[in-house]
């Protein structure tokens, strides 16, 4: 069984830090079931499962410090690892940069784990695919996809008392749907916790509905445009700013957030005032681990509050040497918006473009988080409050603050990628070029 | 995807932890590798296998990692277990086990992969037509290493890095990070045609980013190294190479002095500070092969692989512009008569190079792009008859034990020039141009048509004289655009190899190692933009 209890977890963890001679130990404990669907052509290509369970030890003297792992639990496996983990740290190099382990945490309660996710079989993955597959297969399209849920636990314990256990489900699902003459396609992506939420012949037929409309496409001088960025499409130039929050690379002065001069931006005014970027693992939403890898306490973060820069990032090295709390970052973030549906904002919009999707982001220059990219499977011309026509795929070239200052209107927050962003409505984004891709 | 190439890359670690002595071990014997196989093969026969191959792996990982003055981690890892693959009732089926150790277990995976494959048939539409393939027999490869990088001590890497960073930091640098992965697959193969094939594979990759600050304007820039991931052993790692390349900066062929490089490029960080920034318009682009190896990657290398035509990745790395239709027509122009593009997997110091790929196929070169016209794709043994092919061409690869080995990018290279020209020469016409070293950032669509570069170092080109160092630079064109702007390529003794150690693909996702080669090569007015701007 991939998935042990919290007391399960516990006494492993315990049994192993009593065998430990080294000035520090910590364990780490994980398990879990993966498993996966694929399909392209309208049929499917690969499917499979993984389970995994295993323990990774880490024993420290003075600072130097070496890690063994093994995935069997009888008392004489685990002594062994813990001697062979005290072994390769007393050979490895001092990092000074060390910082003794953590005492015991307080954790909060997030609401990471569904039974509904954590039964699925090769029978639900089957039928997730069906249900994907079939409605393009009767109207001629032609559907790729993939599923991957996850079930699984983490454990955390060391010879400081530091205790944490967290069971978390989780189900990602994205698909492209092509029309057969190659002219048009569309895509939608899911993801969530509980995978009662998913429903994949709804999030096909989002896809299917952009594949069938967007066969006309027409060349728009590229430039600069009003857009709705889809959250989809948002998202990642959103995680990438995220990301580049680190206050070490701030400080030492190679980040969008360091001040000419010396100092951050820390405090700074950086966005339009309307943005409010946080996070925060209890999120009904967006639940997340309630604790870091390296057992520091998720809490609630406010990042960007008013459009000001509120916190950065930190190592718990960096922490120290700054003398201030040592905040981990988040995996997830949520962006506070509106209430008006991604229909209302193209209802209100005269002329813009809606962008379902932004692919192949790579970063231009650090500095300025300058990024470039290009829009894929459904960009259309809206007019007057009604989508027009398709519009041929752009290239563009645009940075996640200069977006930000130039905010018309959000919607209502949509979960994506483990986090929920709303609709975006931003004047002036910048496109220099078109692509023939569909 | 693309290949991971900006800045130092998130390095994708599997294995579980051991020491550095461990990676010297030998692994499982041979002959008990054959037991362990023909155990697989017999029992997926007898569960009703059509065919079958079995791949014992196993994956060995060495990183070392600073920044300036400082050791930040050393990882060593190993990973060994057993893939099993069969086709039964024309369906694929796969299964694997971990740290495999007897006959029992590789039978039982082998008749998991069989259930799965006979469940996955009622969801399949045509069955699997795999193109014939002879069997070796025993066999075995082993890449022409001088040194294996596992035999030299952990603190002499240290060593070299730390001097690296300590020079870096005495030419001008703020801060030097640092890291040398070094990689070992032993792998071996068998399969029902009767192969059974023993290879023994290196990798390694020197690579460091060197970062120089202006207080008082706030502004940083830096500078990669401009080494290659190589499939060499140690002896990459040289003072003075031979076949260094020395003009405007020093590059680098099948020697790297990665101190010679870091002091260049310390002291290019503090040029670029204060370096021109470009004014947009048409130049003629000089492109080096640290630069261009990305460029034939991304715009050869992936749209001409089979699977991404036929719509097989169409939810994730995207489909291709290069449609059957155009290949069938024996006409469509992919670039200028400059331009012949081969596929390889036998390149001696490549990343691609093997003796036989992952479902037994003895490796080859071959044409994707003859005197400018498209001529033929990258393609595995189920997908060898779509085009008419006989037989497979050797590009079938797996990143571990665990994964379904699939249809990959085999080492894609630009040939050289067949008249004598040096880099010199060429830029001695050049009105109006950029010259571009090193690789940078990189972006394309998911169809291949529309892409934008960067480098590492831009040197404008004025009436055929070197004028200067730029910055703000990238370009962005058209992928049958760019190549049929192809007017020249310099001769081969400027041919050297570039490449990706993290190229990704698939659905999860798999990594690949591959190479690719040119000599420098001249493209006629390509669209430059300027990258700067305010925050």
């Amino acid at each position: 069984m991939a998935i042990l209890t919290k007391e399960e977890a516990k006494q492993i963890i315990d049994k192993v830090l009593a065998f430990s001679k080294a000035d520090e130990m910590s364990v780490n404990l994980n398990g879990s079931r993966t498993g996966n669907i694929r399909y392209a052509r309208n049929s499917v290509s690969t499917s499979g499962e993984t389970n995994n369970l295993s323990l990774s030890i880490t024993a420290v003297y003075g600072k130097r410090s070496g890690t063994a792992t093994i995935n069997e639990f009888d008392d004489a496996s685990l002594e062994k690892t813990v001697r062979r983990a005290e072994e390769i740290a007393r050979l490895a190099p001092e990092n000074p940069e060390y910082v003794p382990m953590l005492g015991p945490q307080k954790y909060l309660e997030t609401p990471t784990y569904f039974e509904s996710t954590a039964k699925i079989d090769p029978a639900f993955r089957a039928q997730a695919a069906f249900d994907s597959i079939d409605p393009c297969s009767k109207k001629n399209l032609t559907a790729a996809g993939y599923m991957e849920d996850t079930a699984g636990f983490s454990a955390i314990g060391n010879s400081k008392g530091l205790f944490g256990y967290n069971k978390a489900t989780s189900v990602d699902f994205s698909i492209t749907v092509r029309t057969n003459d190659g002219l048009g396609s569309g895509y939608a992506k899911r993801d969530f916790n509980d995978a009662a939420q998913l429903n994949t012949r709804s999030a096909t037929e989002v896809a299917m509905q952009k594949a069938l409309t967007s066969t006309t496409a027409r060349a728009l001088e590229p430039g600069k445009y009003t857009v709705i960025l889809e959250p989809a499409a948002s998202i990642d130039l959103l995680q990438n700013m995220m990301r580049s929050m680190d206050a070490r690379n701030a400080d030492e002065g190679r980040s969008f957030l360091s001040k000419r001069g010396g100092g951050t931006r820390l405090g700074e005014k950086l966005f339009d005032e309307r943005v409010n970027i946080y996070s925060d693992p209890t999120s009904v939403d967006n639940p997340d681990s309630p604790f870091a890898g390296d057992g520091r306490p998720q809490e609630k973060v406010m990042w960007v509050e008013n459009g000001v820069v509120k916190n950065m990032f930190y190592s718990r090295y960096w922490a120290q040497e700054k003398g201030v709390k040592a905040v981990p970052s988040p995996s997830g973030i949520i962006m506070a918006g509106g209430t008006q549906s991604l229909a209302d904002m193209i209802r209100n919009t005269e002329k813009g473009i809606l962008v379902t999707r932004l692919w192949y982001i790579r970063a231009v220059d650090p500095q300025t988080l300058l990024y470039t990219g290009l829009t894929r499977d459904g960009t259309f011309y809206i007019e007057n409050g009604k989508i027009k026509h398709p519009v041929k795929n752009f290239r563009f070239n645009e940075s996640p603050v200069i977006m930000l200052n130039n905010l018309e209107a959000m919607g209502k927050p949509v979960r994506v990628n483990g986090s929920m962003v709303p609709p975006l409505k931003i004047r002036d984004f910048t496109f220099t070029s078109l692509s023939d891709a569909v | 995807m693309g290949a991971g190439a900006f800045m130092l890359p998130t390095i994708p670690v599997s294995g579980r932890p051991v020491s550095p002595e461990e990676l010297l071990t030998s692994g499982v014997d041979v002959a008990i590798k054959k037991r362990l196989a023909d155990a697989a093969l017999n029992a997926a026969k007898a569960k009703g296998a059509s065919y079958t191959d079995v791949r014992i792996g196993r994956y060995l990982n060495q990183y070392v990692m600073t920044r300036e003055d400082k050791v930040q981690n050393i990882v060593n890892t190993e990973s060994y277990g057993v893939g099993v693959r069969v086709i039964a009732d024309g369906c694929w089926g796969f299964a694997a086990v971990v740290d495999a150790k007897n006959e029992a277990q590789t039978a039982r995976a082998a008749e998991e992969a069989v259930a799965i494959a006979k469940a996955n048939a009622k969801l399949m539409k045509e069955p699997v037509q795999l193109a014939p393939q002879k069997g070796y027999g025993e066999v075995s490869w082993k890449a022409p290493i001088q040194k294996n990088a596992f035999e030299v001590p952990i603190q002499e890497k240290v060593d070299l890095l730390l001097g690296v960073n300590a020079a870096a930091m005495k030419n001008g640098a703020n801060f030097v990070n640092s890291v040398l992965f070094m990689v070992n697959e032993q792998k071996y193969f068998a399969s029902s045609d009767g192969s059974y094939i023993d290879q023994d594979v290196h990798r390694i990759w020197p690579v460091f980013n060197v970062t120089s600050i202006d207080p008082k304007s706030g502004k940083f820039e830096t500078r990669q190294s401009l080494s290659a991931p190589m499939g060499m052993g140690y002896e990459y790692l040289q003072t003075n190479p031979k076949d260094r390349v020395t003009g405007i900066t020093t590059r680098y062929g099948k020697g790297y002095d990665m101190l010679e490089d870091v002091i260049a490029a310390a002291q290019q960080t503090k040029q670029k500070l204060t370096a021109k920034s470009v004014e947009a318009g048409k130049y003629d682009l000089i492109l080096d092969p640290s630069h261009l190896w990305l460029t034939i990657h991304e715009s050869v290398g992936h749209p001409l692989e089979l699977d991404r035509v036929l719509g097989y990745e169409a939810n994730f790395a995207g489909t291709s512009f290069a449609t059957l239709d155009k290949w069938k027509s024996k006409d469509f122009n992919y670039g200028s008569n400059q331009v012949t593009l081969f596929a390889d997997k036998t390149q001696e110091g490549s990343l691609g190079a093997v003796g036989w790929d992952d479902e037994g196929v003895k490796t080859k070169q071959w044409d994707l792009v003859k005197d400018g016209t498209l001529v033929n794709y990258q393609a595995i043994r189920d997908q060898a008859a779509i085009i008419g092919e006989k037989e497979s061409h050797g590009c079938c690869y797996a990143d571990s034990w665990g994964s379904v080995q699939f249809q990959r990018m085999a080492n894609v290279s630009l040939a050289p020039g067949k008249e004598q020209l040096s880099v010199e020469d060429m830029i001695k016409d050049v009105k109006k141009g950029i010259y571009i070293i090193g690789d940078g950032s990189f972006s394309i669509d998911q169809q291949r048509y529309n892409f934008q570069f960067g480098g590492q170092l831009f040197y404008e080109i004025k009436d055929g004289k070197i004028a200067g160092m730029l910055k703000d630079v990238a370009y962005q064109s058209n992928t049958q655009e760019f190549w049929n702007s192809c007017v020249k390529v310099c001769d081969e003794r400027d041919y050297r190899l570039g490449g990706s150690f993290f190229d990704g693909k698939g659905q999860p996702m798999q990594v690949s190692a591959v190479s690719h080669g040119s000599s420098t090569a001249r493209f006629n007015g390509v669209n430059v933009i300027n990258t700067a701007r305010k925050i």
